[in-house]
């Protein structure tokens, strides 16, 4: 019997990163901006595309795919709102994977303006997987505190944007809105800060308006 | 928790290199694992130890290199380690900086018995 040691070198997120690549290029050349939004179960992800579902209205075309460990839930809300939803429902799985969005490619018609992915709610597993976005946002709501950026860097330094959700409560938490910027900034010091509250309706046209700003960008970059 | 997922695609890669090898047994796994992959050591070993049961790698042994976080300075050029994730240079002030190192989650190598 030999004993043999063969080198490997091998990426074990390959496989994710390499379906998330072609996930990606597919939506770019479809003109479809895609956006990821990863935060703790409760910081106010359907909250917020219920707003911006509101905001986008007649004027943008959009789509979700709601990630959750059980229920239909969150797919019936954004549909109520009169936008196509597809619910993923992982079975106890922590995060959303590459190819769990890619099986649901066929159904997403072409002529979309935005896709927003919600992750399941977890600050830790999701920031692992590329899910072929183009632009990565992690929310953070005023009762989590503002001390969660560098608890979870891993999540905030992969992100493009930070929106900071919940910003009606401010006034009644020992929340500082600059500390969880600063923080952010840290870790990150290319992270966009938005403010947002889905009860008030606020930060939600600074939000949407970036993300037509980075829309407009795709497709000149495809023209 | 998504280790789990992470070993398992492990065993995927183990599975196919020891049918390539023809092993008899897998003896040792060596991964890297950096400070800033998402992983933690500790949760990879227990999922590894879950999964192996009734693999050829049931006897074996997870070996995990902790790769930090190195960073390098755009502007002027300082390399250093970095454990509290702050993106800020400690030599200049720079906010534009590098990473060098501690991202991956690597298969590093395999030991098996080969008849
Ligand atoms: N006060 C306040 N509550 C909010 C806001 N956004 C969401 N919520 C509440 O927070 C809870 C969780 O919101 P949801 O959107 O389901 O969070 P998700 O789990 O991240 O999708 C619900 O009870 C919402 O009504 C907000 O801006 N202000
Ligand atoms: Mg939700
Ligand atoms: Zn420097």
């Amino acid at each position: 019997m030999k004993k043999k040691e063969i080198l490997v070198l091998k990426d074990l997120l390959g496989s994710n990163k390499m379906i998330a690549s072609e996930i990606r290029e597919e939506l770019t050349e479809k003109g479809i901006l895609t956006i990821n939004f990863l935060s703790s179960p409760g910081a106010g992800k359907t909250s917020l595309l219920e707003q911006l579902a509101e905001q986008f209205q007649s004027q943008y075309k959009m789509a979700v795919i709601e990630g959750d460990i059980e229920t239909e839930r969150d797919a019936e809300r954004i549909r109520a709102k009169g936008i196509p939803a597809w619910q993923i429902t992982t079975g106890g799985a922590c995060h959303l994977e590459a190819r769990m969005v890619g099986k649901l490619f066929s159904e997403i018609p072409s002529n979309l303006d935005f896709l927003f992915i919600e992750n399941i709610g977890n600050l830790v597993c999701p920031a692992s997987y590329d899910l072929g976005e183009h632009i990565r946002c992690v929310l953070l709501s005023s009762p989590e505190g503002d001390d969660k950026p560098k608890k979870y860097p891993k999540a905030f330094t992969t992100s493009d944007c930070l929106v900071i959700t919940k910003s009606d409560l401010v006034p009644i938490l020992p929340f500082d809105i600059h500390k969880a910027q600063n923080e952010a900034m840290e870790v990150n010091p290319q992270i966009k800060t938005f403010v947002t509250s889905a009860v008030q309706g606020t930060g939600i046209k600074e939000l949407t308006g970036f993300f037509i700003e980075s829309l407009q960008k795709l497709r000149k970059q495809n023209a | 928790m998504h280790e789990l997922s992470i070993i398992t695609s492990l065993f995927e890669i183990l599975e196919e290199k020891a049918k390539e090898k023809k092993a008899r047994r897998i003896t040792c796994v060596k991964l890297q694992v950096g400070a800033l992959s998402g992983a933690v050591p500790e949760l990879l070993k227990t999922a590894f130890d879950f999964y192996k049961k009734d693999t050829l790698a049931s006897q074996a042994e997870l070996d995990i290199d902790e790769i930090p976080l190195k960073v390098k300075c755009k502007k002027c050029q300082h390399e250093t380690f970095k454990d509290d994730f702050i993106f800020v240079c400690s030599n200049c002030g720079s906010s534009e900086l590098k990473i060098l190192a501690g991202t991956e989650l690597l298969l590093e190598k395999i030991e098996m018995e080969i008849e």
